[in-house]
């Protein structure tokens, strides 16, 4: 069973929500919702779930026209950014809920709720309410409550968002064993490329409403099909400059010359290049590196990664390496560009040209 | 100077109790005693001004008309702003704001504007002294109070509650009443407790649409006082027993009542 996104538009009085869309998703894949906030992403599953009308076009479910029904008559699930259950239940009856109007026999609810439960490691809580319970139980609680049904979509709207660092590495290497083997279309919204590329599977890039790439994860992370989609899918933010290439150098707006990249056939001409910021680095990674000098901004340590951003010709560039670079603010840093692996986009912003 | 951090919250709360002590006090005292001398506790404790109230029907009437009333207003106001509050919470429509705040100006007339039309109107009808004229009269004022609280409470609960339920398969009505008057029980104890407080200390309404058979306590206790002469132990008596509705009413929701009176908005 797949589900069908046919043209589908979604307007609120003189707002354009959801730009014209088309999307398939098979069955069993996991989809991946990436865009900024305000992107669409919730938009998108609200007419995916059917908790939404679109203004046009039509949503599909294998092979059945299921634009006008609504969500209760559509075996879908849903977690939420939020820890949403309901509060007067107890976690039992909160995992229990989709089953008790689905009206099934007692015995049955019992045998369901102990498995969700089990595979969430909730058994120990069945008898407390959601209040009782840390914000890394509440949402294990509504994803139990997904997955006891057995839904033919579960869409999860930023699950981790919410929950503190440890939680949220904890859920995220859960998550994928959790559908494993079940077959369902699972859609995942983040707001984070890491997690996108942790999960792998298939991801749509909503930028304004509109998609703007869909396609397997590693695919359309290695080649963005235009610059909109290498920024959706950057983070820190990608690098980007206005240049001239001309034989085997390019030129940046502030006279600075790179070589050109070897592998990437781009014919001369004037295009946009963007290089992510791992790729740009303190220390000369080949031989024939080129070079940036600009006035160091700020420098973010993590521990073992180094963040700077640093001022290029009126630009604001981020650097991003392993080990600790402690850059001072005002110096004029010199780093090291690996334009082998920057991307070209044309005057439409259209890549011409990527690494191998 | 030793500080005394007591000392200042004890005086104040001793006078706020000074008069409930004293109504209450002078309500086991007999008439002549409260006339004749000035004594701080009762000389000759007697009960005969309670047994009174509970025994004459021109007195526990009172009661029971009042009650009467209050009931079907705080009933009358919740089941009606339920659903507004509902639609003022979860949807944008037309002047929706506009709307809303219109519901408070409700509030600002003073009951004496509406004295009138009610009374012509409910004699008109035939409604008049009868308790649910006086719940209708309520209404006016108790419904937007009612709306404006229940709102703030329903506005609390993310709509992502709502719609966890529909796609659980719950149809609006089961998840209206299943999760979501659960869910803000405590909003809907502000309210009617809001309800009650308003009706129940209402008099220029109440008195002004009864006559007789809806006759409520407040208004008895005044044409009291004058027909009969002073008796003030029987009317210290009726006053006691009108503040002890109200003090039940308070236990319950007392964890509540300072969210009910930012509106449900804290």
């Amino acid at each position: 069973m797949s589900l069908d996104l046919k043209n589908v538009t979604k307007r609120v009085g003189a707002d354009t929500h959801i730009h014209e869309t088309s999307l398939r998703f098979e069955d069993g894949s996991f989809n991946i919702l990436l865009g900024t906030t305000l992107s669409g992403k919730t938009s998108l599953m609200q007419l995916m779930a059917g908790l939404d009308r679109p203004s046009s076009g039509e949503v599909w479910f294998a092979d059945r026209n299921v634009t006008g029904i609504p969500v209760q008559k559509r075996n879908v699930s849903m977690v939420y950014q939020q820890f949403i259950n309901y509060p007067n239940f107890s976690v039992y009856e909160n995992i229990a809920s989709p089953l008790r109007v689905a009206g099934m026999a007692q015995a049955e609810i019992d045998k369901r709720v102990q498995q969700a439960a089990d595979l969430l490691r909730l058994g120990p809580m069945l008898k407390r309410r959601p209040s009782e319970l840390s914000g890394g139980q509440q949402q294990r609680t509504a994803i139990a409550r997904a997955l006891v049904k057995d839904s033919d979509m579960i869409l999860l709207d930023e699950p981790l968002a919410n929950l503190d660092y440890k939680l949220r590495e904890e859920l995220r290497d859960e998550l994928p064993k959790l559908f494993a083997g079940r077959n369902c279309i699972v859609v995942y919204a983040t707001t984070e490329p890491t997690e996108a590329l942790l999960f792998g599977g298939n991801t749509v890039l909503l930028h304004e409403g509109r998609v703007t790439q869909f396609g397997p994860t590693s695919a359309i992370y290695r080649r963005p099909a235009d610059l909109t989609s290498a920024q959706v899918f950057s983070d820190p933010p990608i690098n980007t400059a206005k240049v001239m290439k001309k034989g085997d150098q390019i030129t940046l707006e502030n006279k600075v010359t790179w070589r050109a990249p070897k592998a990437a056939r781009v014919p001369d001409g004037a295009y946009t290049i963007a290089i992510r910021p791992h790729h740009i680095t303190p220390m000369q990674q080949g031989r024939e590196a080129s070079t940036i000098e600009g006035r160091v901004l700020v420098t973010e340590l993590s521990g073992s990664e180094s963040v700077v951003h640093f001022d290029m010709n009126g630009q604001t560039w981020v650097s991003q390496s392993h080990g600790i670079h402690p850059f001072e603010v005002g110096v004029t840093a010199k780093l090291f560009v690996d334009v082998d692996q920057g991307f070209f986009f044309d005057g439409e912003n259209r890549l011409i040209g990527a690494a191998a | 100077m030793k500080r005394v951090p007591w000392l200042v919250p004890t005086l104040y709360i001793l006078f706020l109790l000074l008069p409930i002590y004293w109504l209450i006090n002078m309500s086991f005292k007999t008439t002549n005693e409260i006339l004749g001398s000035f004594t701080l506790w009762p000389r000759n404790f007697t009960l005969d001004n309670y047994v009174k109230i509970f025994t004459d029907p021109t007195w526990y009437n009172g009661y029971i008309n009042s009650i009467t009333y209050v009931l079907i207003n705080m009933v009358l106001s919740i089941v009606v702003a339920l659903p507004a509050a509902y639609a003022f919470s979860r949807y944008r429509f037309l002047g929706d704001k506009h709307l809303f705040f219109w519901l408070l100006t409700n509030r600002m007339a003073p009951a004496a504007v509406f004295a009138l039309p009610f009374l012509q109107l409910y004699s008109a009808v035939g409604l008049f002294d009868t308790p649910i004229a006086v719940a209708l009269a309520h209404t006016l004022f108790n419904i937007p109070l009612a709306v404006w609280i229940l709102e703030g409470f329903m506005s609390g609960v993310p709509k992502e509650l709502d719609e966890t339920a529909y796609v659980d398969g719950y149809s609006f009505w089961g998840f209206f009443f299943k999760i979501f008057v659960p869910t803000i029980a405590a909003g809907i104890g502000v309210a009617a407790f809001f309800c009650f407080m308003f009706s129940w200390v209402e008099l220029l309404l109440a008195k002004t649409l009864t006559s007789v058979a809806a006759k409520p306590i407040a208004a008895t206790m005044t044409r009291t006082a004058s027909t009969s002469g002073y008796e003030l132990g029987l009317l210290a008596a009726a006053g006691t027993l009108t503040i002890v509705p109200g003090a039940i009413v308070i236990y319950f929701v007392r964890n509540y009542i300072a969210k009910g009176f930012a509106l449900g908005r804290v």
